[in-house]
């Protein structure tokens, strides 16, 4: 960013996938946090959603909604409206916030 | 090892094992090891106050004693939030009434998903009682590259682990082995703190990568099964594809072989009738109980049809896609994509439908499903709908030989019934079962063929259930209105309908039904039609002395007399939202386990085809006189 600054260049829109409901379909992501009720955040922790390990995109359903997530070789089926609530972080994202 | 069941006096039984509890996370292939080690020795029931099942069968143990086994819901983990987990943790601290503390566990894993499996193994070894550890779908495990050690794992959770497949059998001595063993209590190296879901996570990891486990690749040709089942297009299309196949099974053969059944056992009736003296006893066994008996078995074809074709589904892995391809259409009225099989039989009968609502994990959602189901229109108002349309509507054709004014009636009584259950679910989302904590989450299981075995023993299950509990009800409820129509006597003999108790309840709620346009022969018609709805049709036939299969013409010139036009708009009406089928009563009594859902359904529906009917009787007065 200071790079950017110091020499006047256009500051390109960083890559933001703050939750899993960003990712495209295919990509692959850390889950950092699971921004839910804790009964809620415990199933889906029990079905493998866990922190620390990687999730990937495996397709989207017919309409776009529900998509269906792979972590830990589970396959998981999912609404929108819930993966908002998981947050993630791209593979090979800087360590400090842009 | 074989499981073959002899019966043993229990004084006999030795001072081992003598309850086991069976518990095991979903898709962990725990019905088909608790199938596969009781058999037919089985039976289902409900855990007190609750609407969870429970199984118990039972088992040899190597010594050749007598083990009875319990079937635990499938959980994740022992949190005492769910309906399934409460009844898991009561069972297994000897809380729950009617059943004391299990002598030992076998706690069933799934040997590919090991990592989050073992997070219940956790919570269970807590627990403190002997347990057996079985590693489940070993066949899979090994065919897909996968590997474990099976004495390290042992060692750390320091109980029996063993390597076990329910399908092919293998394994399974460590079972009896297990249950003769004067099995001590666990043992393991660490445990994680209970309670704390993620260090437990990094628990079960340590403790694989202790036991060198190797988790196997999902397999290919499931990928690519869904890539095709899931995909934008084809999938949509495949499952529409499905969805008619259901259908067509249940009305082009179900029905079928329904109506066999039905004109099968009536003849035998009359043989038997022919065969008894006549008198009053005859008329109750052959008019009371046989019909009785009769007005249930007439259920079982399509119910074990329907079981067929979902377990089907359901073993294949394709149910879980198929409900995420329904689930969009059915959030937007607060359901879950796993209502829409269900709803979609309650379209030829709500009995199997109602009882099919079982693969809805939510107890929410199920309710609400089982509420709504009765509002499609089944198979049974048909003949109704057609009888009233017949006497009323002369058939003019509106778009030439595509669409009649009778069909377009017809039609209008599917869209109406599909309406009122949309609105219903609408009205249940936003009061009374709000859909909001349950959200829609799935594990999609590996695509699989279905085991015939497994199929089998699925059905007789259901079937038992179907018959020993709803079947009761049924058969209480015919013999009454057996008794209503066939008193009071003179001399033995049956009175006509007009003199008998149903008559004269008729003539009491008479004025209750006349704003609606009916009359007490009507009246009689809506409580018989209780029994069934197509009966109203037989008594309406036997009130104006007419028999409506040879002569329905007279029937319909009878019923011109009886109603108005727009009365018969209004009995149509009340057709479509009146629960009148107290088969569908006693299957939600069994399915909810309590008869506090059937009687605030069987109020509500009552109350919403008095009201329609009654607007129905006045718009309709007014709009054609």
């Amino acid at each position: 960013m200071i790079f950017n600054v110091m020499f006047g260049r256009k500051k390109q829109p960083a890559r933001q996938a703050n939750a899993l409901a960003d990712l495209q379909v295919g990509e692959s992501a850390i889950v950092s946090d699971i921004e839910l009720a804790p009964s809620l955040a415990e199933h889906l922790m029990n079905l493998g959603m866990v922190p620390g390990l990687e999730v990937t995109v495996t397709r989207s359903c017919p309409g776009g909604d529900p998509r269906v997530y792979r972590v830990e070789g589970t396959e998981i089926a999912m609404r929108r409206d819930l993966s908002r609530h998981i947050h993630v972080q791209l593979l090979g994202a800087p360590a400090f916030g842009d | 090892m074989t499981c073959h069941p002899v019966a043993r006096p229990i004084g006999e039984t030795s001072a081992a094992v003598r309850t086991v509890a069976v518990i095991g996370p979903p898709n962990s292939g725990k019905t088909t090891l608790f199938n596969r080690l009781t058999g037919l020795r089985q039976k289902v029931g409900n855990f007190p106050g609750v609407t969870v099942e429970h199984h118990t069968g039972h088992i040899r143990d190597a010594a050749g004693n007598d083990v009875a086994l319990i079937d635990l819901p499938g959980v994740y983990s022992l949190n005492p939030k769910s309906e399934d987990e409460k009844v898991a943790v009561d069972v297994l601290m000897g809380n729950m009434p009617g059943s004391s503390r299990p002598d030992a566990v076998i706690l069933v894993l799934n040997s590919n998903n090991l990592s989050s499996h073992l997070v219940l193994a956790a919570r269970v070894i807590a627990l403190g009682l002997p347990t057996l550890v079985l590693l489940n779908m070993a066949d899979e495990l090994r065919e897909q590259g996968g590997h474990v050690d099976v004495l390290s794992l042992a060692r750390q959770l320091g109980t029996p682990v063993a390597l076990v497949s329910a399908v092919t059998g293998e394994g399974l001595f460590a079972v009896s082995n297990f249950l003769s063993s004067s099995a001590p209590v666990p043992e393991p190296l660490e445990l994680p703190v209970v309670g704390n879901t993620r260090s437990t996570r990094e628990w079960a990891v340590r403790v694989g990568e202790n036991a060198k486990y190797r988790r196997p690749a999902t397999p290919v040709w499931t990928r690519r099964l869904d890539g095709i089942f899931l995909h934008r297009y084809w999938g949509a299309v495949i499952f529409a594809v499905v969805v008619i196949a259901v259908f067509q099974t249940i009305f082009a053969v179900g029905q079928p072989l329904s109506n066999l059944m039905q004109s099968a056992l009536d003849a035998t009736g009359v043989r038997l009738g022919n065969i008894l003296p006549h008198g009053y006893l005859n008329s109750l066994l052959i008019n009371g109980v046989w019909k009785g008996t009769g007005s249930v078995l007439v259920f079982l074809p399509q119910i074990l049809l329907l079981f067929l074709v979902i377990g089907i589904l359901e073993d294949s892995g394709y149910l879980a896609r198929a409900a995420i391809i329904a689930d969009k259409t059915m959030s937007r009225v607060g359901l879950n994509g796993k209502s829409f099989i269900p709803l979609l039989s309650a379209y030829a009968c709500a009995v199997p439908a109602i009882m099919a609502t079982r693969t809805i994990e939510s107890k929410r959602d199920r309710i609400a499903t089982i509420l709504i189901a009765p509002f499609m229109t089944c198979s049974a108002r048909l003949p109704v709908y057609t009888m009233v349309i017949a006497a009323f509507l002369p058939n003019r054709s509106l778009l030439g030989p595509f669409l009649g004014t009778r069909a377009l009636a017809m039609l209008s009584l599917y869209v109406l019934g599909f309406l009122m259950a949309v609105a219903t679910a609408k009205l249940l989302n936003s009061t009374v079962l709000r859909s909001t904590d349950t959200p829609f989450v799935l594990e999609m299981p590996p695509y699989r063929w279905p085991r015939p075995i497994s199929l089998s023993l699925r059905l007789v299950d259901r079937g038992k259930a179907f018959l020993y509990r709803a079947g009761t009800v049924i058969m209480l409820v015919s013999l009454l209105l057996w008794a209503a129509t066939n008193f009071p006597m003179h001399n033995g003999q049956p009175p006509a309908v007009q003199d008998s108790v149903v008559a004269k309840v008729g003539h009491t709620i008479e004025p209750v039904i006349r704003p609606l346009g009916f009359d007490w022969k009507i009246g009689v018609g809506l409580l018989t039609s209780i029994a069934a709805r197509e009966v109203i049709i037989a008594t309406l036939g036997t009130l104006h002395g007419v028999d409506p299969e040879s002569h329905a013409s007279d029937l319909q010139a009878a019923l011109h007399q009886e109603l108005t036009p727009a009365a018969a708009v209004a009995l149509l009406v009340f057709f479509a939202f009146a629960m009148q089928c107290m088969s569908t009563i006693a299957v939600v009594r069994r399915e909810t386990n309590g008869w506090k859902w059937p009687a605030i359904q069987f109020a509500y529906m009552t109350l919403v085809a008095y009201i329609a009917a009654y607007a129905a009787y006045h718009i309709a007065g007014r709009l054609i006189g």
